[in-house]
């Protein structure tokens, strides 16, 4: 048993678990994922709605000439039609635009949520599996707390702090996600570091930080990736919420959770001011939920 | 079982402590003047006279290093004492208990609608023997876990206060008030309890004793009700201290959404008016609710399995973190 024996599993056991081996090339690579997707619709479709959104977030003038702003007073209330796909608000501005046009304030405060939960979490899970001891005890029971708090709760605690805005709802929402990220990115680097091919790797020489960059990092991001797209549908229905209660970008920015709010006065007349930004709102969050699936399903098959 | 009881206390009594601990310091830590905020009165922060603020400042003992206002506020605290609101000078302890029984009736209501209902789809998701149906029933509490609560609230006020004029859309008079408004907070609740017992339920009639009940030639709802529900259920059940929790938070949007009084409400105006002591005074009350279902849910399980054994006597130290009851 000498060390060359050992650090074999270290080259030939990491590739076969990262999920994509740079080997197969792009072509063949993107024609699988085609395939996999036209052979699940549902799955195509997600993705399709994820991609309309961030399209919508990124050029808004591209999906509709009408100026989310300012509205048109004699167009006032008009349920949907050709001409306003969504309808009309109060002021007679076209609530499609209005939807389109919020895109990107909705998106961005979601994203900077994810990125704040994903990087603080795992940053504190990697610590945790990592140093294991006294670090992980701690660390661990931060976590149990921060899940016996409701995640509204923490993230309304942090707004009474910090003021109201978009970049403060946002962190207000990442933080409340901290605990699942670090959850997670802790069992999988227990997971990836007891494995036989980061053993080898030690025993083969290697130092931790390059085994923590060569092995563990990416053989843990599998789970870690799945749980992204989840904690991406989760923060949308948390920034919404908030922004629907208030704190989000002020009036008259048309921030998502802000539109649906401004349809409370005209439930009995105007349907169409809550119920389709609305659904919206729910086909974002049923897209993100099944591309998670799907990752975490690519993930088990690996 | 008496030391298993006590452990279990105890964790309550930490986790209360550490909720406390950070809410605090999240709270008081953060850039933000108390002072400002106290002689503002829950308006626009403007200019305030300095000599003012200082004296506000040292009447509210918030000249104090933070530490020494930690160790008193966490001594008020375990007095049931939680500071004076800024805005209303009443007690923060006194407030939240005001609002404390309505959320709790609406929450209480939501967990058994819930229960109820979540038991139920996920049944069906498994029930029939067409396929297509199966599916489609599947496909009922993912959905449900995407509906945004104020979504929800307002979709339901439309079609059954507004279009139909049955139920009120505000308030809290009577149990008819309560109908829509949990409901509404059930949806999410009762569709992750759905999620978690469907997928218990199916590894469960996939087991040998199921088989077994199939070839003793059991009816096909005795095999699903009698047989696999039963077992699926138990586990299921463990996360109603965090479906409670959950409860709590919805009760936020939802008291918006239907103007109720309650401690979502009270939440809400808190936070508007960065009235420090309530907010820090309704998280750990949401807490001790948390503590107290869970300790409920723990101290009953071993009950309802008898393959689950108490392990405190056997197993002193290493079993921390994952809970003390294993099956």
């Amino acid at each position: 048993m000498t060390l060359q024996t050992l650090s074999r599993p270290a080259t030939e056991a990491a590739p076969a678990s990262v999920p994509a081996p740079a080997r197969g090339g792009r072509p063949r690579r993107a024609a699988r994922v085609a395939r996999h997707l036209v052979r699940r619709p549902g799955l195509l479709l997600a993705v399709a709605v994820l991609l309309l959104v961030a399209a919508w977030a990124v050029l808004p003038q591209a999906f509709t000439a009408q100026d989310p702003l300012g509205g048109v007073p004699a167009d006032r209330l008009q349920p949907p039609s050709g001409a306003h796909w969504f309808g009309t608000d109060h002021l007679g501005r076209d609530v499609y635009a209005r939807v389109v046009h919020g895109a990107s304030l909705t998106l961005r405060t979601t994203a900077l949520a994810v990125v704040v939960g994903l990087v603080v979490g795992s940053l504190l899970g990697l610590l945790a599996g990592f140093l294991r001891g006294w670090v992980d005890d701690v660390i661990g029971r931060l976590v149990d707390v921060l899940l016996a708090i409701p995640s509204i709760l923490l993230s309304l605690a942090i707004i009474t702090a910090l003021g109201f805005g978009p970049v403060k709802v946002a962190i207000a929402v990442g933080i409340g996600s901290v605990a699942t990220f670090a959850r997670v990115m802790r069992a999988e680097v227990l997971r990836v570091s007891t494995s036989v091919y980061v053993e080898a790797a030690r025993a083969s020489g290697l130092r931790w930080p390059a085994v923590l960059g060569r092995h563990v990092l990416p053989n843990s991001s599998g789970p870690v990736l799945a749980l992204v797209a989840l904690d991406f549908g989760t923060a949308v229905l948390a920034v919404s919420a908030l922004s629907f209660l208030g704190y989000g970008t002020p009036p008259p920015a048309p921030e998502w959770g802000a539109l649906v709010s401004g349809g409370r006065d005209y439930l009995a007349t105007a349907w169409w001011l809550t119920t389709l930004p609305g659904l919206v709102i729910v086909a974002v969050v049923l897209a993100a939920n099944r591309v998670s699936r799907a990752l975490e399903k690519t993930g088990e098959d690996q | 079982m008496t030391r298993y009881v006590l452990r279990r206390a105890g964790q309550g009594v930490f986790v209360l402590w550490a909720a406390f601990t950070v809410a605090f310091f999240v709270l008081y830590l953060l850039p933000s003047d108390p002072a400002a905020l106290i002689a503002s009165g829950g308006g626009e922060v403007s200019q305030v006279d300095p000599a003012q603020l200082a004296a506000l400042r040292a009447e509210y003992g918030l000249d104090r290093p933070i530490l020494v206002q930690y160790g008193d506020a966490l001594l008020s605290a375990l007095r049931g004492d939680f500071g004076a609101s800024y805005v209303s000078g009443a007690s923060a302890t006194s407030t939240v208990a005001q609002a404390l029984p309505e959320t709790l009736k609406l929450t209480g209501a939501a967990l058994v609608v819930a229960v109820l209902g979540g038991t139920a789809v996920a049944v069906a998701s498994v029930f029939p023997r067409a396929r297509f149906l199966r599916q489609a029933l599947s496909a009922v509490p993912p959905l449900g876990v995407a509906l945004p609560t104020f979504f929800v609230g307002l979709v339901l006020l439309q079609w059954f206060s507004f279009r139909v004029p049955v139920f009120p859309a505000i308030g809290n008079e009577g149990a008819i008030s309560l109908v829509l408004p949990t409901i509404t907070l059930a949806v999410p609740a009762g569709a992750q309890l759905a999620q978690i017992l469907s997928r218990s339920l199916r590894g469960t009639l996939g087991e040998p004793y199921v088989e077994t009940a199939w070839a003793k030639g059991a009816s096909r709802t005795r095999v699903h009700l009698a047989h696999a529900l039963r077992n699926a259920a138990i586990p299921a059940f463990t996360v109603l201290g965090v479906m409670e929790g959950g409860l709590l938070g919805g009760a936020v949007v939802t008291e918006t959404v239907f103007s109720r009084q309650g401690l979502g409400r009270l939440t809400v105006q808190s936070v508007n008016q960065q009235d420090v002591p309530v907010v820090l005074a309704v998280v750990v009350f949401s807490a001790l609710v948390f503590v107290v279902v869970s300790l409920v849910v723990d101290l009953v399980y071993p009950l309802l399995d008898p393959r689950i054994q108490v392990r405190a006597e056997t197993r002193p130290s290493r079993s921390r973190r994952a809970g003390a009851v294993t099956a």
